[in-house]
């Protein structure tokens, strides 16, 4: 390797010591700052996200709403929703772990269009202000997904200003699959063929995808939404000449291929881990990569499922019931090759294994529980109940969150150059995992009860279950709040990284931690497989790799 | 900005601009025309707008927003792009021409 590596303890020139000017910093157009300036940004958002998720549990501790008035509840579920869906969930790891990594992973020294990058973050920062100021104003309460005729004619809330946000953030996710999608054809290092690259770059190719053909149509029906409010045309509203459920299949046309934004990425970081913690090549790398893409293209086939109860066609439903077990194929696709790959392998339970872990059971009981719903008949009884919260947020917050952590862990070193600290984080993620199934498994249960979503009172004989649930969430807030302290103590007390304490393959592994702010000292050639494990035994790096074997903490 | 941009631009005669906007104009007319037609032809009347308007999508989208003398991944997206909305036109008309098809009990 032709790469100047740093001696431990000398300080070398990388980007995060640059400039370290606020200027510097919020002009940036270096994609790693920009994802240093979202990952602080999206954590603040998932703060604010979380204490609205306190309180949602607080009141739903007792049976009788007592917290607040029905009013208030609504405005805290539907800001709870609205902030970690457009302003966590979807852009946490593409903008963070994605701006961070997809140059460094092609050999490029950055984005195609770096201005466009730090647009995007301005642009993204705009709309999540202006979301956070409608909340401070009075709030909006319907719900994350907007349906009018209610939000359009009758709620007397900031349902405006609201969707005013939602679209600016839309657009700073279409900046950032712009971005990707022409990175990724155009500016890949000599040799890095399009099989030849890591899983992680094909689930955001696919991601990109869904972002720029799906969001467009969101932002436009959101805005129509708005258009309807202020100016009374008839869109949506009957009794204005509209169409009622014109609008769910618009929203959802999106919205169910953004459930996959969430996910895909985060099924990119499960399969970079899996392959280093299991020493082995991932299994069926062609399926998962084209996994991706079909999942991309069959989501978009689906969206009917969630409108099975509208008044929808039956023959519609039907088809859509039939498309959507479709869709669960590819996802099955990736679990199968994901549990070959650890079959036979030398696996290494790190933290960021451990999430990994945790995401397969999360996502596997999430996926399965979403052909409950997609099957005509059992969605009936299921629709609108606290089912299909426990369903999302199985796949969504498990997915997505135990993703990003694991990404964040695994990448971490590469990152600041510092290790975390292995015990509590394996710590943090054994709590993770326990609070999250005691928040979430009862609400199955709940559902299938039938305890409506969005209520905040409910029969005495349910009180159980939802105290379990509000237990299991301060045990999360718990699992939460630790990653963010001792991360914050490892940029200053860590071990020493080095370029790849993992022994992992991949071209970021292959410059300093942190990087070089032109990410190589000289464009690398690639002349291998991704993931060729096997090929090598990677020794020269682990034993050289200081942070690896002294982990402190 | 990064390596080897393509900076070419193909330049257009301002004559092809001209004859883009006449055939646009043309086909405007058409349109209009199409809904004087005699009798009550709704079906037809949406199959020919909806012909035309494609028609006219396509003159823009080939010279205005310079498509056809960009790359083949040019064509490549534009053509997703369509297709895409094609996907979503259909399945909706798919529930829009057959709700009213069952007959519930109490629903009109
Ligand atoms: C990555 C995977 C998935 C994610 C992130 C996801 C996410 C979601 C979300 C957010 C909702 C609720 C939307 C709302 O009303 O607020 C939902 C509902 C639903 N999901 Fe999933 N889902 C996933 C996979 C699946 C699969 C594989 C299926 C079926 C094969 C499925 C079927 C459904 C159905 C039918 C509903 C509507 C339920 C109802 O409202 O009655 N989902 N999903
Ligand atoms: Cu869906």
């Amino acid at each position: 390797m032709s790469v100047a590596v740093a001696k431990p303890g000398e300080i070398k020139h990388n980007y995060l010591n640059a400039g370290d000017t606020v200027r510097s910093w919020l002009l940036t157009t270096d994609h790693k700052r920009i994802a240093v300036l979202y990952l602080v940004s999206v954590t603040l958002f998932f703060a604010v996200g979380g204490l609205l998720a306190l309180l949602i549990r607080l009141e739903l501790l007792t049976p009788q709403g007592d917290l607040m008035t029905s009013e208030n509840y609504n405005r805290v579920f539907t800001m709870h929703g609205v902030v970690m869906i457009f302003l966590f969930l979807i852009p946490a790891i593409p903008a963070v772990l994605g701006n961070f990594l997809v140059p460094l992973m092609v050999g490029a020294r950055d984005l195609a269009f770096p201005r466009l990058n730090l647009a995007s973050w301005y642009v993204y920062m705009a709309g999540g202000l202006i979301a956070t100021w409608a909340m401070v104003n009075g709030g909006v309460d319907t719900g994350w997904t907007f349906y009018p005729p209610y939000s359009s004619s009758y709620s007397t809330s900031q349902v405006t200003l609201t969707i005013i946000g939602a679209f600016l953030v839309g657009f700073s996710s279409i900046f950032t699959g712009i971005n990707f999608i022409v990175t990724i054809h155009k500016m890949r290092a000599p040799g890095l063929t399009w099989f030849r690259l890591p899983l992680f770059i094909w689930a955001h190719y696919a991601t990109s995808v869904i972002i720029v053909l799906g969001t467009p149509v969101v932002a436009i029906t959101l805005l129509l939404v708005a258009v309807e409010r202020v100016f009374r045309l008839g869109i949506f509203d009957p009794a204005l000449g509209g169409d009622p459920i014109l609008f769910q299949h618009l929203f959802w046309f999106y919205s169910h291929p953004a459930v996959y934004i969430m996910i895909l990425p985060a099924m990119g970081v499960i399969s970079e881990v899996i392959a280093c913690f299991s020493r082995k090549r991932v299994f069926g790398y062609h399926f998962v990569a084209f996994s991706s893409v079909a999942i991309a293209v069959v989501g978009f086939l689906v969206w009917g499922h969630h409108m099975f109860t509208t008044g929808q066609s039956v023959y519609a439903g039907m088809v859509f019931s039939l498309l959507s077990f479709l869709v669960a194929v590819p996802s099955a696709v990736k679990v199968f090759n994901w549990t070959a790959t650890m079959y036979k392998g030398t696996i290494e339970f790190r933290a960021p294994m451990l999430y990994v872990m945790g995401f397969l059971g999360l996502f596997v009981i999430g996926g399965l529980t979403g052909l409950f719903l997609a099957s005509l008949a059992t969605d009936i009884h299921l629709q609108d109940t606290y089912f299909v919260v426990a369903h999302f947020h199985y796949i969504m917050v498990g997915g997505t969150i135990f993703g990003y952590l694991a990404g964040l862990h695994f990448w971490w070193p590469k990152m600041t150059g510092r290790m975390y600290p292995e015990g509590i984080a394996k710590l943090a993620a054994l709590i993770i995992f326990a609070g999250f199934n005691l928040t979430f498994f009862p609400q199955f249960v709940l559902g299938y009860l039938g305890m409506p979503r969005r209520y905040h009172w409910y029969p005495e004989e349910w009180q159980m279950l939802h105290v379990m649930s509000s237990a299991g969430t301060a045990l999360l807030g718990i699992g939460y709040i630790l990653p963010i302290f001792y991360l914050l103590w490892s940029l200053r007390n860590g071990a020493l990284a080095g370029p790849n304490p993992w022994g992992a393959t991949g071209l970021e592994w292959k410059t300093d931690s942190p990087p070089i702010t032109h990410n190589f000292e000289e464009t690398p050639i690639v002349t291998e497989e991704p993931y060729a494990y096997e090929n090598h035994h990677q020794q020269e790096e682990v034993a050289s790799g200081t942070g690896a074997s002294t982990t402190k903490g | 900005m990064n390596n080897g941009h393509d900076t070419h631009t193909h330049i257009v005669p301002i004559k092809v601009y001209l004859l883009v906007y006449v055939a646009l104009l043309v086909l405007l007319v058409a349109t209009v025309g199409a809904a004087y037609l005699p009798g009550h032809h709704t079906l037809l009347n949406n199959v020919i707008a909806l012909t035309i308007a494609v028609m006219k999508a396509v003159l823009v989208v080939l010279y205005f927003m310079h498509v056809r003398y960009s790359t083949r991944l040019t064509w490549l997206w534009a053509s997703a792009g369509f297709f895409w909305l094609v996907i979503m036109f259909i399945l909706t008309l798919g529930d829009y021409f057959t709700r009213h098809w069952v007959p519930v009990q109490g629903w009109e």
